[in-house]
Formats: structure tokens, C-alpha cells, sequence
């Protein structure tokens, strides 16, 4: 099966600070993968590159088979991306903000559309709630909701689990299980391994700008996980 | 191009929304303006003569000023909740946002100058109602709005964005206020369109160029 996304070569400067060192990546549609790293290993960057957000220095970048950064275009309608922030405009409604990406991605019913994905993040009855009254977990289901909105075909979530309660987290697990089953492909920044572990297909460890170490979730029982995430991280520190 | 014109009205409409559910910059553009005025007014203890000659470059300091707040709080509001970005991952031609943009800091002045122009009116005794004025403030609000979003989507990812945007901004729109302050000294003390026809020609220059790089730069300077 021909990978949804594939990274080679990948190096990113800001001015003398290189975050990426020769990024070597691959997904195939329907896998689950969980980029864990220590903080300024470089996930972030990755991601916001794969998002079309940054320009990569170097390497050879195509999602859905489009080439990065030429056909941008393309790329941006079969991506969804959660990241630190909500994206979303405080003075406006839940349904009002949805509604306004419905349009810029040019989808044909929005207000279905909006109903369904306020359904699938449980807020259903919270579409009229202005966003900046709502706390930061809600504002994160809503986010969620917007990286959904136009059904893409890769996901792409930054520590998608900050400030979420716990039913919170179980129903983005859901979600996510949910997107990922119906072929698309999901990459998800993390901190947290043993989460990682249980809701993705697939764990890679990103270090110092490179991955270090992938295998699949299956293979990782809770007992292993941390000694194969710190073998991982101290490899390449030693390295 | 439909749907060209589609996205630069939906986020138009949003700007315009936003504005309407906060009432932020609506009323700080206002104060600021009549703050201007009742400055030009009472501290220069102008004659009706004097007052006639300075009448244009108050306006338009007035609206330089005000518009300044408008064009920062436009761009500004896209950084909230990191809402650029979301712009910025949809699929739509980023000259659309600046258009969109534009259009939404234009009836921001636009409305400004609505509310301020009689006060002038009565402030300097003379009246502003003229349809070559009305025309001059149009194309000067146009030609300060284009070269105002460009510069502020450069300015915003600045953590010194609200000192930035005037720099960058003033030496750039001078033309542009230069001409409508003639043109508009003009039309007020009532010359023959003849002599004022170059000041408009002028301010449609600039407003062409102004469109045309930003409709070609927006792209590049938006980008992180």
C-alpha cells in the first residue's frame, strides 16, 4: 500500500538552530501513529510542516501525493490539524466558527455538517455558547470538531490531550479510533506514552531532530514501554 | 472565481461579526478620533480663515490615526487563539484573506469617517458634504487600507507589532496621504476639478499599485 505521507531527508533551520536533522518518515492510510519525544526534540516543527505552516529547509515532503511546499494546495484540503490552540475566534459562537471554516473549505451543507461534528465531540447542545466562555476543554473538543469538519484524509494533533478531563479524553480516543478505522491516516504528537501505546498502531520515538526508534504499539506491553522509550532517547544522546 | 469572491466575502463577514459581537475597535477608532478633533479644535484656537486651510489635514490625521488602531486590531485578531493558522491551512487563495481583510478595515474607516465628518462639519464651519470629498475619502481609506493589511500581516507575528505597523506603515502611505490631503484642500476651498484632477489621478495610482502588491505579496509576507 503506497504511504499517505512520506518524509525523506527532512532538515529545518530557524537561523543557526537546527530542529530537524535528515527526518526519515512514512504512513500508510489507516495507520495510527504516535510521535512521543522529549520537549524540543522537534515534534511540533514536524508536524507544522506536514500542515503546510512551515517551509522545510531541506528533504523531500509529499502527503496524499503532493509534493510539499509546491502543491500546498492540494495538500491543505485532505489535511485536518490540532494543535496548541484552538483556532478558533472568541466572539463568535461554537456553530458561528464552524460554520465560517464550512465555508472557507467550501463544503455544500454546513449546517449539517456542523450539527454532525458537534455531535461526534458531545457538545451537541453547546453550539450556541460563545468560545471565549467556554472552558479549555470544551474549546478543545471544538478544535477537534474543526480539524474534522471536511472529513480529511490524514489528521494531523499536537498534544490533542492537553486540558482534557477524563471522559474528555476517552471520547478523542474514540474519535480518533473512529478516523483512523475508516482508512484515514492520523499522526499525534505526544507526551504521553502510555496512551500512545494503547490508541495507536504504531510508536515512534523523535529525537534531537531525528527518529530514533518505531515499532508497533502492539509489541509494547505497559511494562516495556519506558525502558524502550529512554533506550530510544539515550541512543541517540550517546550517538 | 466565484468562490474566490465567496471566501474574501465569508471573511469579511466574520471580521465585520466579530467587530460587531466586541465593539472594540468600533469605539476605540471613534475615541481616538474625536479625541483628535477636540485637540485640533481647542488647542490651536484657530481663525475661520486658518481653520478652512487645515481643515483637510486634520481629517486626515484623524483618520490616519484611527485607521492605524483598525488595521493592528485586524490582523491582531487572527493571532488570538492562534486563529492565522487556521486561515492559513484552508484551501483557499491567501490574496482572498487580504481582499477579505481589506474590504472589512475599509468599511471600518469608511464608518469612522461617517460618524466624525459632521462633527468636522460644525467644529470647522464648513461643510464636508461634497460629493469630490466623499469621493477623495474613498480612494484615500482604499489606497491606506491595502498598503496597511500588507504591512500589518507583515507585523503581526512581531511581539512589538503595535509599534511596528505605524513605522512601517506612515513612510510607506505618505503618498497616498499626501494626495488626498490636497485633493481634498481642493475640493474644500472649491478650485476647478482641473486643478484637483491630478491628486485624484494620483490617489488612484497609488491605490492601484497598493492592490496590485499586495494581491501579489500577501502570500509570502503572511507565512511564518
Amino acid at each position: 500500500m503506497s504511504a499517505t505521507i512520506e518524509v525523506r531527508s527532512l532538515v529545518m533551520r530557524f537561523g543557526h538552530r537546527t530542529v530537524l536533522r535528515g527526518l526519515e518518515f512514512a504512513a500508510s492510510p489507516g495507520e495510527f501513529v504516535a510521535v512521543v519525544g522529549p520537549n524540543g526534540a522537534g515534534k511540533t516543527t514536524f508536524l507544522r510542516i506536514l500542515a503546510t505552516l512551515l517551509r522545510p529547509t531541506e528533504g523531500m515532503v509529499r502527503l496524499a501525493g503532493f509534493d510539499l511546499p509546491s502543491r500546498s494546495g492540494e495538500v491543505r484540503r485532505r489535511i485536518g490539524y490540532v494543535s496548541h490552540q484552538p483556532m478558533l475566534y472568541g466572539d463568535l459562537s461554537a456553530a458561528q466558527n464552524l460554520r465560517f471554516y464550512c465555508s472557507l473549505y467550501g463544503l455544500s451543507s454546513p449546517e449539517a455538517r456542523v450539527d454532525e461534528v458537534m455531535e461526534l465531540v458531545g457538545l451537541a447542545k453547546r453550539s450556541r455558547d460563545q468560545v471565549r466562555t467556554c472552558p479549555h476543554g470544551m474549546q478543545q473538543r471544538l478544535a477537534i470538531a474543526r480539524a474534522v469538519l471536511h472529513e480529511p484524509q490524514i489528521l494531523l494533533l499536537d498534544e490533542p490531550h492537553t486540558g482534557l478531563d477524563q471522559d474528555a479524553c476517552a471520547m478523542l480516543d474514540d474519535v480518533l479510533r473512529r478516523v483512523s478505522a475508516a482508512g484515514k491516516t492520523v499522526v499525534m504528537a505526544t507526551h504521553d506514552l502510555f496512551r500512545a501505546a494503547e490508541i495507536a498502531s504504531r510508536v515512534d520515538v523523535l529525537s534531537r531532530g531525528v527518529i530514533v526508534a518505531s515499532t508497533p504499539a502492539a509489541r509494547l506491553s505497559s511494562a516495556g514501554l519506558l525502558p524502550f522509550y529512554r533506550d530510544a532517547v539515550t541512543s541517540r544522546e550517546i550517538y | 472565481m466565484k468562490q474566490y469572491l465567496f471566501t474574501l466575502f465569508t471573511i469579511t463577514r466574520k471580521d465585520l461579526t466579530v467587530e460587531w459581537r466586541s465593539r472594540e475597535l468600533l469605539s476605540s477608532m471613534l475615541v481616538l478620533a474625536l479625541v483628535i478633533l477636540f485637540i485640533f479644535n481647542f488647542t490651536l484656537e484657530l481663525d475661520i480663515q486658518a481653520r478652512s486651510s487645515v481643515t483637510a489635514g486634520a481629517l486626515w490625521i484623524t483618520f490616519a490615526f484611527s485607521g492605524t488602531l483598525g488595521l493592528n486590531r485586524a490582523l491582531a485578531l487572527e493571532q488570538e487563539n492562534g486563529c492565522l493558522d487556521g486561515l492559513l491551512l484552508a484551501p483557499v487563495d491567501r490574496s482572498a484573506i487580504f481582499f477579505g481583510k481589506l474590504l472589512a478595515s475599509l468599511v471600518m474607516m469608511l464608518l469612522v469617517a461617517a460618524i466624525v465628518l459632521p462633527l468636522f462639519s460644525l467644529f470647522f464651519n464648513t461643510s464636508l458634504f461634497l460629493p469630490g470629498l466623499l469621493l477623495v475619502i474613498l480612494l484615500g481609506s482604499l489606497g491606506y487600507s491595502a498598503v496597511g493589511v500588507l504591512l500589518a500581516g507583515m507585523a503581526v507575528r512581531a511581539r512589538t507589532r503595535d509599534i511596528l505597523l505605524p513605522i512601517l506603515l506612515f513612510p510607506v502611505v505618505l503618498p497616498v496621504l499626501v494626495a488626498a490631503v490636497r485633493a481634498s484642500s481642493g475640493f474644500l476651498a472649491s478650485l476647478p476639478f482641473t486643478d484637483v484632477r491630478f491628486y485624484l489621478d494620483l490617489l488612484l495610482v497609488f491605490d492601484a499599485v497598493y492592490l496590485t502588491v499586495g494581491w501579489m505579496a500577501f502570500n509570502y509576507v503572511i507565512e511564518d
